[in-house]
Formats: structure tokens, C-alpha cells, sequence
């Protein structure tokens, strides 16, 4: 007992290859080709389904399938990648638009080619910010769940603070409206963390009733006088002083400095999970609570602080929405960003960079579902058909590799967190 | 050593027991404070408060009186009561009888609030109720598929999922052939095909199960979505179908307050019903039943006597996919008529939470739901009422005791020891 216990440290390291200067650079190149080799091959399979669902959505295809099977597969190919591009340039801009826009020296017509990026930025934005969120829970062997109720009790806060402080320089107020947000997601963070580590409720029912409570709590203060717009009897809060907005990146486009705020905080994460010690700590009680505890950690304590600022975390997504795009609050500021950070979170493997890559992934697929909507006809709700697949197959490699009958490595780093309701 | 062993259990005393009935009788004394000082405002000395106990559109049968009670005094009996009961249980605690008290108190409250609602109006308390079972039928399905599955040691988070399948398909099926007993058969088929899903990713792939519900849950939300904007906006003859028609049960519906309630519904509240004793029966009195639980609680000891644990787990998951799926298909066929995206709005969480409060059994789980039901019947009558209290704190109190359950800060609840855990053969 008196010599000092050995910390798991090496272990830990070593498992989760994030050791930064031990194996050369082709073997490193190669665990990257083997990590992404998942994720691309989920994307790919749910853009093949995605496209099957599409064809069979499709009454008249079957009609013409009797009549004419071949014009009618030819057809339906064609709409699938009719969708898919509207999808794509939906995302990215079209390349004819850049190069008619660059020619041209137009600065008007420049900015309108990157319109499509900076709708991906800002679709991507409040992702990053619950996929963080949802991985920091993860890491701590935690399944934060209620990162869509943090986020409209963070993005409440910040409106709050965004319109009830007036004649601040934006210096002093959109810090002061952000921390806002930080604070109102992390109080609906630290209820949950709170009771799991003093009374063993498990994270997932107590957040998502959580939840439900938040859409309430929601839905009476924006008929609060002093809180609702003077004059309207819809619910919908007051409009945030414009020293709170977040300053757009590029004039005259919506994407804003939220995306950067967004960066900045997947660095700080990724700082706080492995190169702190108390992020060493989280990691610990994730991967072994048992060896955790008898390296002389605190359980309690690192439930509830990784909880406090994964709640807190999803806050800062609903000021990027409050106050980067809204202005103002109301139902349907998210629609559905706190279950996105799930997927987004399992796709990184939690692991922030991960992160930011599916952040962007899944903004570019929401910003390209309105105009292939509105383009083709097919419903924007294919692109959450796409994200359920790309997570199923992200979370059971085992079925990537029976369908392609390749390798893959055995675990995406997700089997960490905990087993059903217990504590 | 031992003489210490055998002697300590009678000198412990359990803290979390006594702190719970501090917490108790502390909320009791706040409830009693809050009926008094809040629910006394504004109603006139004389008023009173009339409750229609007769149903609106019920011709002959018996000619039920309605209630009618001073405002208050029935309001300050039941701050009484709460406070008295509060007092007590500070005092000396209600040992084993805390439930029962809890439900009291628990009565006490709500009627004190709609008393005071109905003070110097007139509300029809046959109406709530009703609606109370209405409301509470969908979630009672998803609670006892939450059971069957969990009973065997599988988390179920996709409940919604397959309520909101089942709806869709109940409501697509039943019009296209045009025949809504098909269309029933089709929403419980396609629950269990879902549910299927859910075990193979769950068993065979031993994916994290709430992880693989998450999945169920967003793809039937997009792909339903998704079907319903494609091709239910230019199809509606596709979204009507017929719906089940209400058979009051020709005695029993004529009791006063329990037929209305209980015996006047469609079809899918007896086969609730029918569900609810089977799968009492079969998980508590029969071989099955005894299986599924050894399974659920200690799949190793129970492969060791020869009970296929695998199999035993496809087949509870499927079975409560199957259960799900019928509850889905109430939303379409049994009550609204047309599927509606996202119709199910969080009722099979809600059902997920009903389980865990009525300790993973059947009957605790219809009786859980049962409060759910009636904080969602409440809250539709009492926009019509214009009461003067925010109803969204009333909305919230199902979730917020939800949580206080799930904490053990009131009674503790026993999960199957092997919930959620995938079982490998050695």
C-alpha cells in the first residue's frame, strides 16, 4: 500500500493511439487510412440506400417499371443523381457560378457563389458545438442525451442577455451574452451529472426528461411580459441588441463568427480531454471507473464537472443560433442540432478534429437539402434517413466489414461508455 | 467478528430511507403551503365548483348528479390533508404504507387545483378522465413493449421509433387496402421488423443498445418524414384510412365513472387491456415468463440451465416491437385518423420513463402512464378553462417526478440486473 499506484497511463495512452511520437509516419498514415476507412465507406453506404429510398418513394415508378423497365430504371438513376447534385452544389456552390463569378471580377456575384459555403458554415456551426458537447460525455463514459434541452436553455440565457443589456460596447456584450449560454446549458448539465453521481439516476432518462421540461420552460417564458416581443401574442422573445450578434465572417454573407467561436472551442476541448489533467481524469473514468477510483480519482467529481460543461457546451450552440441567425428565440430554433451532435459525436469517434470534419459534414447535408427540395422535389427528411444510416454504420464496424469484407479495426473507440440504466 | 456481523444490521440505520422520508414530508408541508396560500386567491367565499360526472354525448342510462363542492373549504381540506400527512411523515414516517400516502397526497393536490380551476364554473371531471385514459393508451403500449424487452435484459430507447412506424404504416396500409384490421397487422408487423433490427445490431453486432435506438428513432423520424412529404401530399387517399369505431361493452359501460373511462373506448383499449393481464401472467406465472426474467436478470446462470439466452432475447425484443407497433397504429387508427410527421411527439420516451416508474412491470407501467395521461388530458382542458396559472409547471411535473423516481429520492425502483448488457457465451 505504501508504494506510490501505478497511474494507467501508459495503458490508456497506447489504446487509444493518440501517443503523438511513437510510430513513423506510414504507420501513422496507415491507422488514418484504416480510421477513416469507416466513416467513408458508412457515408457511401447510406448514399446507396438514400438513393434506393428515393426510387421506391417514387408511385409512378412502378407504373412505368411494367411498361418500360429499362427507360424507367434509366429515369430514376437520373433523378437520384439529379438530387444528389442539387444536394452537392447545394453544399459547395457550383463550379460554373465560381468560375462566371471570378471571371466576371464581380464582387457581388462572388459572394453570391459562396453563399452555398457559408450556409454549410453556418448550418455547421451549433453541430459543432452538441457534437462536442455529446463527445465529452462520451469520454467520461457518460450519454448525454439532452443536448437539444441544454441548448434551448443555453440559447434562453443568451437572449436574455442579449437584449436586456443595452449601450455595451460588443466587446463586453457578446462575451457576456456567450457566457450567458455557456451558463444556462451547463445548469441543465449539472442537474443530471449531479444526480447521477450522489444517487446513481442514469444520465439518459434524467436528460431526456430534462428535456421535455426545458420545451416547457421554453414555452412559458416566451409568454413572460418583459421577456416576449411587446405587441405580438405568438411566442417569441425580444430581439437581441445587435452589439450581442455574432459579426458575420465575410459582409453581406450569414456565416459568422460563431464558426470561429466553434474552432476555438474544439481546440479548448481537446486541450481540456488529453493534454489536462483533469481531462486525463475523464478519459480514466470512461474507460475503467473501477480503475479510476483506486488511482485515487473522483467518480463524483468528474461526472459532474464533464456533464456541467458538456451542458454548457450545447449552451454556447444555442447562442451560436440566438445570436448568430435568430436574433431571437423561438420554437424551432433547433430543429433537432442536440440528436445531430449523437451522430456527430459517434461518427468522430469523439475525438474533436473527428468533429469538426462531421460537423461540416452533416451542415453541407442540411444546407444542400433546401435547395434539393425545392429543386427536385425530394424531401429535405432524406438527409436524416442518410444521417441515421452513416451512424448505424459507423457504430457497428462489424457490419462494414461484412458487407465490404475488408479490414477494419475492430472498435471506432465508442464501446467506453456505459451499459444500459445502471450507474 | 461475527457476534459485530450479526448484531450490525439491526444497529445501522438506513440514511437514504431517512432522508427520504425527510424529503417526503418536507414536499408534502410545501404542497399544503402552496394549496393554501395560492390555490385560495381570487375564489369567492360562496363560490362553488361543479364537476359533470356525466358523460357529454351519452343518452339514457343512468342520470349521474354532478359534484358539487364549496370551493373554499374543499380547497383548505386539502391543503390539510397535505400538510397533516406532511407533518406526520416528518414525524414518525409511514414506513412500507409510503406509496399509498403518496397517492393521497397526490389526489389531495390535484383536486385542491381543480377545484379552485372550477370555482364558480362548471368543469366536466368525466371529460378529463376520459381523455386521461385516451391520452394514456399509446404510452401504456410502449411502456409493456419497453417491459418485454427490457424483462430480457435489452435496453429499448426506440420505443418512438416504432410507435411513430406503426402510425405511419397503420395509417398507409389501412387506406390502401382499404381495411383497417390489415392495417393493424401491418403496424405491428413493421414494429417488430424495427425492433429486429434493433436486436441484430444489439445482439449479433453488440453495438451499444442506446446507441442503436438512437439510430431506429432518427431513421423511422426521417424516413416516415420523408414518405409523408413524397408521397402523402399528392396522395391523400393514402392518409384516410377508416378508423376503429368505439364498442362500449353493453353492462359494464353504464357503471358510473369506470365505464366511461374504461368500457366505452375502441378496440385498441381492451386489446391493451388483454395485454397488460397476459403479459402480467406470462412474465410472473408461467414457465416463459420465469425464463425471460432469469435471462434479464443472470443470462450466464440462465445459459448454464439450458435457456437459449440469444433466442430468448430476439424473440422479447421482436414481441415488444410487435406491442409497439400496435400502440403506433393507435395514433392513426385509433384516434386522429391521418399520420401526421412526428405525430407520436416523445410519447414513447414517455412510455420508456412509465416503465421505469412502475418498476418494469406491466400493471406498474399502465398506472404510470395513467399520470402521464392525465397531466397531457389537463392540459387540453384546462386551455379551454383560460386558467390563470402557466400550465406549462403543470405540464412539467410528470417529467420532474420522473426524475425524482429515477433518483430514488421517492422509493427505489429495480432494474433487471442484466439490462443492457450483451451477452457473450464462453
Amino acid at each position: 500500500m505504501a508504494e506510490p499506484l501505478p497511474g494507467p497511463a501508459p495503458a490508456e495512452g497506447s489504446t487509444r493511439g493518440t501517443v503523438p511520437d511513437g510510430p513513423t509516419l506510414a504507420a501513422r498514415l496507415g491507422t488514418t487510412a484504416r480510421g477513416l476507412a469507416v466513416p467513408i465507406l458508412a457515408i457511401f453506404s447510406a448514399l446507396v440506400i438514400g438513393a434506393v429510398v428515393i426510387v421506391l418513394s417514387d408511385v409512378t415508378f412502378f407504373e412505368r417499371l411494367q411498361s418500360d423497365p429499362g427507360a424507367a430504371l434509366g429515369a430514376a438513376v437520373g433523378e437520384v443523381l439529379r438530387a444528389y447534385r442539387e444536394l452537392f452544389t447545394g453544399a459547395l456552390g457550383s463550379p460554373t457560378d465560381y468560375v462566371d463569378a471570378f471571371t466576371s471580377g464581380d464582387p457581388d456575384l462572388i459572394r453570391k457563389a459562396f453563399v452555398p459555403i457559408s450556409e454549410t458554415l453556418l448550418a455547421a456551426t451549433p453541430l459543432i458545438f452538441t457534437g462536442l458537447a455529446v463527445a465529452l460525455g462520451f469520454q467520461c463514459g457518460l450519454f448525454n442525451i439532452g443536448a437539444e434541452g441544454q441548448l434551448y436553455v443555453g440559447a434562453m440565457f443568451g437572449t436574455f442577455a442579449g437584449f436586456a443589456f443595452a449601450g455595451l460596447p460588443w466587446f463586453v456584450h457578446i462575451p457576456l451574452a456567450v457566457g450567458a449560454g455557456f451558463l444556462g446549458g451547463a445548469l441543465w448539465g449539472f442537474v443530471p451529472g449531479l444526480l447521477k453521481a450522489r444517487t446513481g439516476a442514469h444520465e439518459v432518462i434524467v436528460t431526456i426528461m430534462l428535456n421535455y421540461t426545458a420545451y416547457n420552460l421554453i414555452s412559458w417564458i416566451l409568454k413572460v411580459p418583459g421577456y416576449q416581443r411587446e405587441g405580438r401574442s405568438d411566442p417569441i422573445s425580444k430581439v437581441a441588441l445587435d452589439s450581442s450578434w455574432y459579426p458575420p465572417l465575410v459582409e453581406g454573407l450569414r456565416a459568422n463568427w460563431g464558426f470561429v467561436l466553434g474552432l476555438v472551442a474544439a481546440i479548448a476541448v481537446s486541450w481540456l480531454l488529453f493534454r489536462s489533467t483533469r481531462g486525463f481524469e475523464f478519459r480514466a473514468v470512461g474507460f475503467n471507473p473501477t480503475a479510476a477510483r483506486y488511482a485515487g480519482m473522483s467518480i463524483a467529481t468528474s461526472t459532474i464537472l464533464a456533464m456541467t460543461i458538456s451542458g454548457g457546451l450545447a449552451g454556447l450552440a444555442g447562442t451560436s443560433i440566438v445570436l448568430g441567425v435568430t436574433h431571437s428565440l423561438t420554437f424551432g430554433i433547433s430543429s433537432g442540432f442536440g440528436f445531430d451532435g449523437i451522430a456527430i459525436a459517434l461518427m468522430a469517434a469523439s475525438r474533436p478534429r473527428g468533429i469538426i470534419l462531421a460537423s461540416l459534414l452533416f451542415g453541407a447535408l442540411r444546407a444542400g437539402a433546401t435547395p434539393m427540395q425545392s429543386l427536385t422535389g425530394v424531401p429535405i427528411d432524406l438527409v436524416v434517413v442518410i444521417q441515421a444510416l452513416v451512424i448505424m454504420f459507423v457504430a457497428a464496424p462489424a457490419l462494414v466489414r461484412e458487407i465490404y469484407r475488408i479490414r477494419v479495426p475492430e472498435t471506432t473507440g465508442l464501446e467506453t461508455f456505459s451499459q444500459g440504466w445502471r450507474a | 467478528m461475527t457476534a459485530v456481523a450479526a448484531t450490525a444490521p439491526a444497529v445501522i440505520v438506513d440514511r437514504a430511507a431517512i432522508r427520504r422520508q425527510r424529503i417526503l414530508g418536507v414536499a408534502y408541508l410545501v404542497m399544503g403551503a402552496v394549496v393554501a396560500y395560492f390555490l385560495t386567491s381570487n375564489i369567492k367565499t360562496d363560490a362553488t365548483s361543479t364537476f359533470v360526472l356525466k358523460p357529454a354525448g351519452s343518452q339514457g342510462g343512468l342520470d349521474i348528479p354532478s359534484l358539487v363542492v364549496p370551493s373554499m373549504l374543499t380547497v383548505y381540506l386539502a391543503a390539510g390533508i397535505c400538510a397533516g400527512f406532511g407533518a406526520i411523515q416528518l414525524i414518525r414516517g409511514f414506513g412500507t404504507r409510503w406509496s399509498v400516502v403518496l397517492a393521497v397526497v397526490a389526489v389531495a393536490f390535484v383536486f385542491a387545483f381543480l377545484t379552485w380551476a372550477a370555482a364558480g364554473k362548471s368543469v366536466s371531471l368525466i371529460g378529463i378522465l376520459q381523455l386521461t385514459v385516451q391520452k394514456a393508451l399509446p404510452i401504456t403500449f410502449g411502456a409493456l413493449s419497453g417491459v418485454l424487452c427490457e424483462r430480457s435484459g435489452v435496453v429499448n430507447i426506440a420505443i418512438e421509433g416504432m410507435l411513430l412506424s406503426g402510425a405511419f404504416t397503420g395509417a398507409v396500409v389501412g387506406s390502401a387496402t382499404g381495411n383497417n384490421i390489415v392495417g393493424l397487422v401491418a403496424a405491428a408487423l413493421v414494429g417488430g421488423a424495427l425492433a429486429g433490427l434493433l436486436a441484430v445490431l444489439a445482439i449479433r453486432y453488440r453495438m451499444n443498445q442506446i446507441v442503436a435506438g438512437t439510430v431506429i428513432n432518427i431513421f423511422a423520424s426521417g424516413l416516415t418524414s420523408f414518405v409523408a412529404a413524397r408521397v402523402l401530399q399528392t396522395h391523400r387517399e393514402l392518409n384516410e384510412p377508416e378508423k376503429f369505431s368505439s364498442l362500449p361493452i353493453p353492462v359494464l359501460s353504464d357503471i358510473p365513472i369506470v365505464g366511461p373511462m374504461f368500457f366505452s373506448g375502441n378496440m385498441f383499449m381492451y386489446l391493451l387491456f388483454v395485454l397488460i393481464g397476459l403479459i402480467h401472467y406470462g412474465l410472473f406465472y408461467t414457465r416463459w415468463g420465469l425464463r425471460v426474467r432469469a435471462v434479464g436478470e443472470h443470462p450466464r446462470a440462465a445459459d448454464t440451465v439450458g435457456i437459449n439466452v440469444i433466442l430468448t432475447r430476439y424473440r422479447n425484443v421482436i414481441l415488444g416491437g410487435v406491442v409497439a407497433g400496435i400502440g403506433g397504429a393507435y395514433f392513426t387508427l385509433g384516434s386522429t385518423g391521418s399520420f401526421v410527421h412526428d405525430m407520436t411527439g416523445g410519447r414513447g420516451f414517455i412510455g420508456l420513463a412509465a416503465m421505469i416508474f412502475g418498476g418494469w412491470t406491466p400493471i406498474g407501467g399502465f398506472l404510470a402512464s395513467l399520470i402521464f395521461g392525465f397531466a397531457d388530458s389537463l392540459q387540453a382542458r384546462l386551455s379551454i378553462l383560460a386558467v390563470a396559472v402557466p400550465s406549462e409547471f403543470l405540464l412539467m411535473a410528470p417529467y420532474l417526478v420522473t426524475i425524482i423516481v429515477v433518483a430514488g429520492l421517492v422509493g427505489r425502483v429495480r432494474m433487471p440486473a442484466a439490462d443492457g448488457t450483451p451477452y457473450e457465451k464462453e
